[in-house]
């Protein structure tokens, strides 16, 4: 059987711990290095099936600004992101739009909507 | 002249929590004075996630995590006033403003909260040789004009610098189509935080070249590219090194500075290594009854740690006023003289730099940064010549703030104590 160790950096929260994954033929073993257990979930997604939150923009017609921020609800699998953003951008909202509105639903098939963080 | 208890100076995260904090500690006429056209400050262009963690144990885009504090100072009643540059704060606490509607005008507050934020340090402080074409931008420039605007300042890209607003600026000029070719970053470690080099550089095979620099800028009317070279352990550009790179945009992330114009015009006392106010255990200033917070007072990573400051910054400057409502005269009161902080051996500076015991709570959270990277290393803490605390971390680095919790009780019962000393030890 094949022991693996990788190294990663923990992106659950600005504190960025150091952490290491024990991998045996694919499959993990153990995560050391975390500090609390958003560190473990990281660990064993990140080198499964590693997932991200995406934030942009998306143009706003009629509102107080020209642009809404707006973010992916949940994390997306990272191979993801591009056709996320593709599809973020061919949108535009009509105002109003209120935090939290679902502005794409089930985004690049990811089953995840896109979401407004900012009211227009 | 108007008159308010409390003016507060900006409203971003930091102007928002204290002057909601006020409002909880019993202020009823507090003011905040906003120049932008809305509350939230920087955080409107923060579109990126990883705010609130600390705060609301969830993770909030900046725009959401400012709208959380703006819907707070809402329901509290507190005013406001948008598109208002303040010009002035005398010593005696009269603030100048303006705005369109009023014109100049001037308010009489018993305290003032100083929560103008800060700056980016400008290309004109790093000395670059070479044209001034179009195409070199801060890094938050940058970010407005895409976040805010929706411009793209340009298509192939090398950032100068590996502050936090690089990095994310990095991955969202990646997601709208831009060639990010290079993040430079003079010293040998990135200031920003660790978790922004992985999603921001090493997500998008972004390449982070440590001890390199811009040494010339090519291009009259538009930038076309940067000739970037390596350093070497002087800190001098190595010529053999150079190595010319197209491009039609140079970001600078270098820095942030406290935005001083205000506190230097009253000639409050400067703290040369922050470049923000010096402070005591309330918060506030060489005036009193001026108090600050939030990164006009230092330059935080993490903007739950400038609510945090802001809060306790709003309930002091309340605490204030009640105090010299009793008894006007307590204040000029001979005090015990005041304990200092030192920061030395691998620690910049810490804040506050003095307390006072009998104003301290029960407890107090010091901040500081440390100037260099430092692995397996102890945060000591002396009560003047005895070791108090011992504290080892795995790694400490100058783009991450580090902090000490004090316990007034202890200080009390060490007799006579004159210095608290914080520094960093190898063992």
């Amino acid at each position: 059987m094949s022991v693996e160790k990788r190294d990663l950096i923990c992106i659950g929260c600005p504190v960025g711990c150091n952490l290491t994954v024990t991998l045996e033929s694919g499959s993990v073993m153990k995560v050391e290095g975390n500090t609390c257990p958003k560190g473990d979930t990281y660990a064993r997604k990140e080198v499964t099936n590693p997932t991200r939150i995406v934030t942009s923009t998306v143009e706003v017609v009629g509102g107080s600004r020209p642009f809404i921020s707006v973010k992916t609800k949940n994390d997306i699998p990272k191979e993801k992101i591009f056709e996320c953003m593709e599809e973020i951008k061919k949108v535009k909202v009509t105002s109003p739009v209120h935090i939290g509105d679902v502005i794409i639903e089930n985004v690049a098939g990811t089953g995840i909507s896109i979401v407004s963080t900012k009211n227009a | 002249m108007e008159n308010y208890d409390i003016v507060v100076i900006g409203g971003g995260p930091a102007g928002l929590a204290a002057a909601a904090s006020a409002k909880e500690n019993g202020c009823e006429r507090i003011l905040i004075l906003e120049r932008d056209n809305e509350l939230g400050g920087i955080l409107n262009q923060c579109i990126h996630n990883g705010f609130g963690l600390h705060t609301f144990k969830e993770e909030l885009t900046g725009p959401e995590y400012a709208d959380r504090f703006i819907k707070k100072v809402t329901e509290l009643g507190i005013e406001y006033r948008l598109h208002t540059m303040v010009m002035d704060i005398s010593e005696d606490k009269v603030v100048t403003a303006m705005n369109r509607e009023r014109g100049l005008f001037t308010i009489l507050a018993k305290a003032v909260i100083l929560a103008m934020g800060c700056r980016e340090r400008p290309r004109g402080a790093l000395n670059i040789p070479g044209y001034r074409p179009a195409g070199i931008f801060s890094a938050g420039t940058a970010q407005r004009l895409i976040n805010i605007e929706g411009y793209m300042p340009g298509k192939e890209v090398v950032i100068l610098g590996s502050g936090d607003i690089g990095l994310i600026m990095a991955r969202r000029m990646t997601l709208e189509g831009a060639r990010v070719k290079v993040v430079a970053e003079l010293l040998p470690f990135s200031g920003g935080l660790k978790r922004n080099i992985v999603q921001c550089l090493d997500d998008y095979n972004i390449p982070l070249k440590l001890r390199h620099t811009v040494v010339d800028i090519d291009g009259k009317e538009r930038l076309k590219g940067v000739t970037l070279a390596q350093v070497g352990e002087d800190g001098k550009p190595i010529k053999e090194t150079e190595e010319y790179i197209p491009c039609d945009t140079l970001l600078l992330s270098v820095g942030l500075i406290p935005e001083n114009e205000l506190s230097n015009a009253c000639k409050i006392k400067m703290e040369p290594v922050t470049s923000g106010p010096l402070v005591n255990e309330s918060l506030e200033t060489s005036i009193s009854g001026i108090f600050a917070c939030g990164n006009v007072l230092h330059v935080h990573d993490l903007v739950d740690y400038v609510s945090e400051e802001a809060a306790l910054a709003g309930k002091n400057a309340v605490k204030y006023i009640s105090a010299m409502e009793t008894d006007p005269s307590d204040t000029e009161k001979k005090q015990a003289e005041p304990i200092q902080l030192v920061a030395t051996e691998g620690v910049r500076y810490t804040v506050p730099a003095v307390i006072n015991l009998n104003k301290m709570e029960d407890s107090l959270i010091v901040r500081f940064r440390v100037g260099n990277v430092f692995q397996d290393s102890y945060i000591s803490v002396y009560y003047d010549e005895e070791r108090v605390m011992h504290r080892k971390k795995k790694i400490m680095a100058p783009g991450e703030m580090e902090e000490i919790k004090l316990q007034r009780d202890k200080l009390i019962q060490f007799k006579n104590l004159r210095t608290i000393t914080v520094k960093i030890e190898r063992e």
